[in-house]
């Protein structure tokens, strides 16, 4: 523990630093606050101690600027402190481009995970320092949700969702992480550590691949052949379906009129709920795969759709507006 | 306290009043009279205290280890659970409202009793019924969900329960929405010749708005319950994914309750502090009409905030964003009670008898409670103390250090009118001591864990985790004692303590100007009001301000 401050824990994240400085505004504030209150206590307690037994207080009602003062004073301080922390969340919310995607699966009670190139752990998380990483998160039965205190970040894993969170390690190191939602028995032994290393050494460790573990692009591409899914969404946008390529990342009109963001939750939700939002241009026929696929596969087909960005875009690709823009 | 001190000379207790009026079971059990209903609630939400209590203890004494010393995971995850349904359902909520309230709200306002009196015993009987479903629960396998019953672990995965559980929850709460609505009633059409609203004491301002969460909020929770119930029995999908449901919406209704349930707790909690301030300060509350607002303020903002319990949900930033805003909003106007209730002090002619203590020791562990919550609402700190102990150390300086603190002082304050009697002054006093020390000792360190980032729910832990764990371990022993000592003195008192005669601190509020205990119909003759609150300058009938005049305070000389 090299923490800067007693009390803090570790700071290995680009999220530790600006978070323990707000941190330490809220509890100068407070600190403030409870000092000037326990001053007038102790103070009004000695200096207007009852003298005699039917003495009474002077009648004071109020005052108006008084009022007027406690209510504009803390209001103040109330929305710098909305200010600084929105400003976080909303970096925390939105992951910048090109990151390395993680895909984290939660059960009662572990953690699923698996790197980019397919290797995969059980309670486990390498990370390299320095790349802006971002997790997947689903989750196979109840809410869980991962939590890494020395990169002060979390996420709930919601069944028939996918969350995203980023983070970028800035210390090599191990680190706990935790479920910090709870979900059952065993609720307090589904954690484990993150492992975060140089870039060399990630790539060293990544390298150390064993021969079971499928590159979930190909796992994906083999289940999209496998669930027919290719006889409709052809590559040229000539199908029934519309093109995938270049679908990731980019904004598609719907039937109704309006647009969405193609991002991992949108992929998901049209591969389980098929017909919750069309493609304009296009009829509801696809069937839904709800109860049909495990977790996993959902993550493999959504990291194959992903990967399908790269390609040449199709000119007749109805619905499809813009081109992701990584 | 070993010897009985002879009793104060001119008071003895009125030969006929509520408490003896009538005899036996029966007469208690279809009682209609609000003090007697009073007494009921002070017996039943007293067990479940000392239940929860039980529960509690135990918890503290599993986490002595990493390890965990006590229990197994199974049954240290029910021991939590069912603390938290005991307390919150059928202690904290009931407690102020069902027990202070009833006794106090048609003597404040100078009625005979309660609008609906019937209504009100009925109320009773529907938390006994909705208590001993869930009793019924605890003692059949128990209940290992989390007070917040989060889907879909409670209504598909949860092997325990469930079901008796949430039903007990549902029915109990239709005595809330029932309290709430008499409440409501009884304040709008029940007050005496005179008693404006602006003259009313503002222990019924925040009985008042807690009662409209009552109505408003009470109904949506019932219905969750009732609907994560109906998933686990039939499997009808409105929370399970695997059934076309959706587990946040779950969230979403849970909390839209049970936020403002926050503020059923300690509104009426902030009503005893502005009783109790302005009467051991012999001066008008500062900022009454302030303070009034504020509790209303407080009621309706709360019901706009619900979703700062779901920042880490995956909710939209921009949802995100707006709901941090509002509970920022209703931040302030708790800043404004606890500033109005310091400048009380100023200037005032200040005693520091048992009550006083706990409203200070209410000011000082609620503004630490409250400051808390601001690094809550916070969106960039959330992210890293949502869920750890940070907020289990918050919410209990809110609803221990708070409510309870409330509670306790307001028993106190009122218990020569409701026994007719005083309890031992030195032995309260040394109780709300060691409450205070021990509530910081006990919590203080679970905000340094959940900084470090201990999560909340956790049967073992990493060891580096242990001594704040032990601190706070040992800080609970200590608070059990300060819980035990007031159960024992004031039920010693009942039978030993001093008589106190009609108005012993004395108090300006109507429900000192009758006997202590009250007769069954409160007053002798239907008082009117021609004074403003907390007035104690223009009251002569006290005695105090004149000092050839002796006073009425038999007891408590101050020191």
């Amino acid at each position: 523990m090299q923490s800067q401050l007693p009390f803090y824990p570790d700071q290995a994240s680009n999220f530790a630093p600006s978070v323990d400085s707000l941190m330490t505004f809220l509890i100068l504030v407070s600190v403030g606050f409870s000092v000037i209150i326990t001053a007038a206590i102790v103070i009004f307690f000695f200096k207007f101690h009852r003298k005699s037994k039917n003495e009474i207080g002077v009648p004071i009602h109020g005052d108006m600027r008084l009022e007027v003062m406690w209510i504009v004073i803390p209001a103040i301080l109330a929305l710098a402190m909305f200010g600084w922390g929105a400003v976080i969340y909303v970096d925390y919310r939105h992951a910048p481009q090109d990151t390395l995607d993680i895909y984290v699966i939660g059960k009662q009670w572990m953690w699923k995970i698996q790197q980019p190139n397919g290797r995969r752990e059980i309670n486990e998380l390498h990370v390299p320092v320095g790349r802006d990483v971002k997790l997947v998160l689903a989750s196979e039965d109840v809410i869980h949700d991962f939590f890494v205190p020395a990169f002060r970040v979390k996420m709930d894993a919601v069944p028939g969702h996918y969350n995203t969170m980023w983070f970028r390690p800035t210390k090599a190191g191990r680190y706990h992480f935790f479920c910090s939602q709870y979900c059952g028995t065993s609720h307090a032994v589904m954690g484990g550590w993150v492992t975060v290393l140089e870039p060399a050494d990630y790539a060293a460790w990544l390298s150390g691949t064993t021969g079971e573990d499928v590159n979930p692009v190909v796992a994906g591409e083999k289940l999209f052949a496998e669930k027919a899914c290719s006889t409709c969404h052809l590559s040229n946008g000539t199908g029934r379906a519309p093109s995938l390529n270049g679908v990731y990342g980019g904004t598609v009109r719907l039937a109704d009129g309006s647009t969405v963001t193609a991002d991992e939750a949108y992929i998901r939700e049209s591969i389980l709920y098929s017909n919750a939002k069309i493609v304009a241009g296009y009829q509801p026929l696809m069937p839904s795969f709800q109860g049909q696929l495990t977790e996993e596969q959902i993550l493999s087909l959504t990291a194959y759709i992903k990967s399908l960005q790269s390609q040449p875009v199709p000119a007749t690709g109805a619905g499809v507006i813009a081109p992701g823009k990584k | 306290m070993s010897t009985t001190p002879p009793k104060p000379p001119g008071y003895q207790l009125p030969k006929e009043h509520y408490l003896n009026a009538t005899y036996g079971l029966r007469s208690w059990l279809l009682t209609t009279d609000h003090k007697r209903i009073a007494l009921l609630y002070l017996a039943s939400v007293t067990f479940f205290f000392f239940l929860g209590g039980i529960f509690a203890t135990m918890i503290r004494i599993h986490l002595l280890t990493p390890a965990g010393y006590l229990v197994t995971p199974e049954t240290y995850n029910k021991l939590f659970t069912m603390h938290g349904v005991a307390m919150i359902f059928f202690f904290l909520i009931p407690s102020i409202p069902a027990v202070l309230g009833n006794f106090l709200i048609p003597l404040m306002i100078g009625a005979k009793d309660v609008a609906f009196p019937k209504l009100n015993l009925l109320s009773w009987y529907i938390y006994i019924t909705g208590g001993c479903f869930v009793l019924y629960s605890f003692a059949t396998g128990g209940l290992d969900t989390g007070w917040t019953f989060y889907t879909p672990l409670s209504s598909v995965y949860s092997n325990s329960a469930v079901t008796p559980a949430v039903l007990g929850i549902f029915i109990n709460g239709f005595s809330s929405i029932l309290t709430g609505l008499n409440f409501v009633v009884t304040i709008h059409t029940m007050r005496a010749p005179g008693m404006t609203w602006f003259r009313l004491p503002l222990f019924v301002w925040a009985q008042y708005s807690t009662s409209i969460i009552f109505i408003l909020g009470t109904p949506v929770i019932a219905i969750t319950l009732l609907l994560a119930g109906l998933e686990r029995m039939f499997h009808l999908g409105f929370f399970n994914p695997a059934l076309g449901g959706d587990p946040i919406l779950f969230q979403h209704l849970f909390w839209f309750y049970s936020h403002p349930a926050v503020y059923i707790m300690i509104l009426p909690a902030m009503g005893v502090i502005s009783e109790i301030i302005p009467t051991f300060a012999r001066k008008p509350i500062f900022g009454y009409t302030f303070i009034a607002a504020s509790s209303i303020a407080i009621a309706v903002i709360g019901f706009f905030v619900w979703a700062h319990h779901m920042f880490l949900t995956g909710e939209s930033t921009y949802a995100a964003l707006a709901f941090s805003l509002l509970s920022y909003l209703v931040a302030i106007p708790s800043a404004v009670k606890v500033f109005n209730w310091t400048s009380t002090l100023y200037k005032g002619s200040i005693s520091y008898d048992t009550p006083m203590l706990y409203a200070l020791g209410f000011i000082g562990l609620f503004l630490i409670g409250g400051l808390t919550g601001l690094f809550l609402a916070c969106l960039g700190l959330d992210i890293h103390i949502h869920d750890t102990y940070f907020v289990v150390a918050h919410f209990h300086y809110i609803m221990v250090g708070g409510a309870i603190m409330g509670y306790i002082g307001g028993l106190h304050f009122w218990w020569p009118k409701i026994t007719g009697k005083l309890y031992p002054e030195f032995l309260a006093r040394l109780a709300a001591v060691i409450l205070f020390v021990g509530f910081n000792l006990t919590f203080f360190p679970q905000f340094i864990l959940g900084y470090l980032g201990m999560p909340r729910r956790y049967h073992n832990y990493p060891p580096e985790f242990q001594v704040l764990n032990v601190m706070s371990t040992a800080g609970a022993s200590i608070l059990a004692l300060g819980y035990l000592l007031p159960m024992l003195y004031l039920t010693w008192s009942m039978r030993y303590g001093k008589v106190a005669g009609p108005n012993p601190w004395p108090a300006t509020g109507l429900e000192w100007t009758t006997a202590s205990p009250p007769p069954t119909e409160n007053f002798d003759v239907t008082p009117e009001v021609d004074w403003e609150p907390y007035d104690y300058k223009n009251r002569p009938d006290l005695g105090l301000g004149t000092p050839s005049v002796p006073s009425l305070s038999p007891a408590h000389g101050d020191d």
